[in-house]
């Protein structure tokens, strides 16, 4: 009797609990009808909801008002007066948001441990980079003390309450930007702790990436070998598009790829790349169709106007393709031919990186990667692993349920070839 | 094409919904408005499990006569089958996609019979 012959199962959605693992069953589906098992996939931007764990993070804040404050009002804005950072989840469209907050799970380890290992066991993901949520739009606050006992007192609770837990989970770690003079010290105190890969700066601010504050911040970096991440963000409070786009996609859709279109450019036009041949930079969650737009326009002026950038040694496209970039969202709606021309002048086979930004609602599955009809096999396993891996001088360390399944493998090869 | 009995007519309520899989073939039977819909779980997009999320009615600009944007409403004339991965919208009445005609979930027989429900694959 075929299977599809009998109903083999019944689910009641009406009373069934949220579990991340059933909901992304099909994920795993995906992933093992592709056999990930038999390559190293790491996720280089994933994130958590640390709003969650405000009262444990306050209590890793030295400051007094401030501590009493952040228990008091937590990490995230709320409401519907507040702009559109609570808008992520569609109005309810997207169940993860408002069912994942009582998805049951262990006392031990971490409530985040737990989870992180869910998602990434459904999507086949060895090793994840954790972002924070709310944070991503902190430098745009005017409060500086406040990014600076934040930045440090989430990035203490994220290394011993959850890095510390898993080495499948990594992070580049929040420097508080707006404060050049912090920055150092974070990288001084944080640099060399279990899970950290390299340090991240939010580009929904308006600080000028050139500044010369910002040089010895650079320089540990590249003595460091430690790669400078630079993640995007909505922008909700920001003075300029947050002011006029009045629906959430406008706002999404240019404020993710604005953010890091602004500092990547000054960070190219002003010859940072030259300034800092070996430290190794990243742009993260903007998606893809920016990249080609700015590498015309930028050479296109840097040709007409070669005095506003002196230090430059080649075209602003040569620099944009020594750098790196995270894949998602990537933009994959009826536009085949523009996706193939990115990764082509991108140089995607060893600058981009695989992320699936989950669980925000515009995440990415492995197989958005792994199922490109123009990509090798090789450029498919570097950018879902291989390059991160490189990047990050990252240890292969796969899954649980990924060694069991080669050994499972491994007993029918055996058994075959001794024909029993 | 074989019947196959679900469950008893009670057993999915208004606004319920229950997945019922046939080896790898999954099917969401919903009920909405009193009637059965039955599509394949199965989002176009990414693989989501189409059914697993919300129904929610379509929203629409209401404009006058003159194109002036008077505010947003509910057509609650017309309920989306909301995936839950992403938000891709499909039409409870043909599973047809609110976005792009080209993307439909499957749809398969549902009918209620003897206080069972019957699917039709």
């Amino acid at each position: 009797m075929n299977a599809q012959d009998r109903i083999t199962n019944q689910r009641d959605m009406t009373t069934e609990p949220f579990d991340t693992s059933v909901h992304l069953a099909h994920a795993r589906q995906q992933a093992e009808a592709r056999n990930y098992d038999e390559f190293f996939i790491v996720d280089v931007d994933s994130h958590h909801y640390e709003n969650e764990a405000s009262e444990e993070i306050a209590s890793y804040v030295l400051n007094d008002v401030l501590r009493n404050e952040i228990l008091y009002q937590g990490i995230s804005r709320k409401g519907i007066s507040t702009g559109f950072g609570q808008y992520q989840d569609l109005g309810g469209r997207l169940t993860r948001y408002p069912n994942r907050k009582k998805e049951q799970v262990p006392p031990k380890p971490h409530r985040d441990v737990t989870l992180m290992r869910r998602w990434m066991d459904a999507m086949g993901v060895d090793v994840a980079c954790m972002f924070p949520t709310p944070l991503l739009n902190l430098g745009l606050s005017p409060r500086v003390d406040l990014e600076v006992e934040l930045a440090r007192g989430y990035n203490r609770w994220l290394c011993e309450r959850v890095l510390s837990e898993d080495s499948r989970l990594k992070s580049m770690l929040y420097l508080p930007f707006n404060d050049p003079e912090a920055c150092p010290k974070i990288i001084e105190e944080f640099g060399d702790m279990p899970g950290v890969i390299g340090f991240m700066v939010t580009t929904t601010r308006y600080k000028g990436v050139y500044d010369n504050a910002y040089l010895r911040t650079y320089r540990m970096l590249e003595e460091r070998g430690l790669p400078l991440g630079f993640h995007t963000g909505l922008g909700g409070q920001e003075p300029g598009l947050s002011t006029a786009a009045n629906r959430f996609l406008v706002l999404h859709a240019l404020g993710f790829a604005w953010h890091n279109m602004l500092h990547l450019s000054n960070w190219v036009i002003n010859g940072l790349p030259e300034r800092f041949p070996n430290l190794k930079v990243m742009w993260i969650e903007a998606g893809l169709a920016w990249i080609p737009f700015l590498m015309q326009r930028l050479d296109n002026e840097y040709m007409m106007r070669a005095s506003d950038a002196p230090l430059l040694k080649k075209k602003p496209s040569e620099y944009m393709r020594d750098m790196y970039y995270t894949s998602q969202p990537m933009e994959m709606v009826d536009n085949a031919r523009a996706l193939e021309l990115t990764f082509e002048m991108m140089k995607a086979d060893s600058q981009l990186l695989y992320s699936s930004d989950y669980p925000h609602w515009d995440m990415d599955l492995p197989s958005v990667i792994h199922d490109l009809p123009f990509l090798e096999e090789g450029a498919k396993r570097d950018i879902l692993g291989g390059n991160a891996a490189k990047l990050f001088n990252l240890e292969p360390q796969y899954a649980p349920w990924k060694l069991e399944r080669r050994r499972q493998k491994q007993q029918a090869a055996q058994a075959t070839a001794s024909g029993r | 094409m074989t019947e196959h009995k679900v469950c008893r007519q009670e057993e999915i309520p208004e606004g319920g919904a229950r997945i019922v899989a046939l080896g790898d073939l999954e099917i969401g039977v919903i009920r909405h408005g009193g009637d059965l819909f039955a599509y394949r779980n199965l989002c176009p997009h990414q693989g989501g499990p189409a059914c697993e999320g919300v129904r929610m009615a379509s929203v629409v600009d209401t404009l006058d006569g003159d194109g002036t944007y008077l505010g947003q409403n509910f057509d609650e004339g017309e309920m989306h089958i909301v995936c839950p991965w992403h938000g891709y919208e499909y039409r409870l009445s043909d599973g047809v996609n609110v976005c792009d005609a080209k993307l439909k979930l499957k749809k398969y027989e549902v009918a209620e019979r003897d206080g069972h429900v019957w699917l039709s694959i």
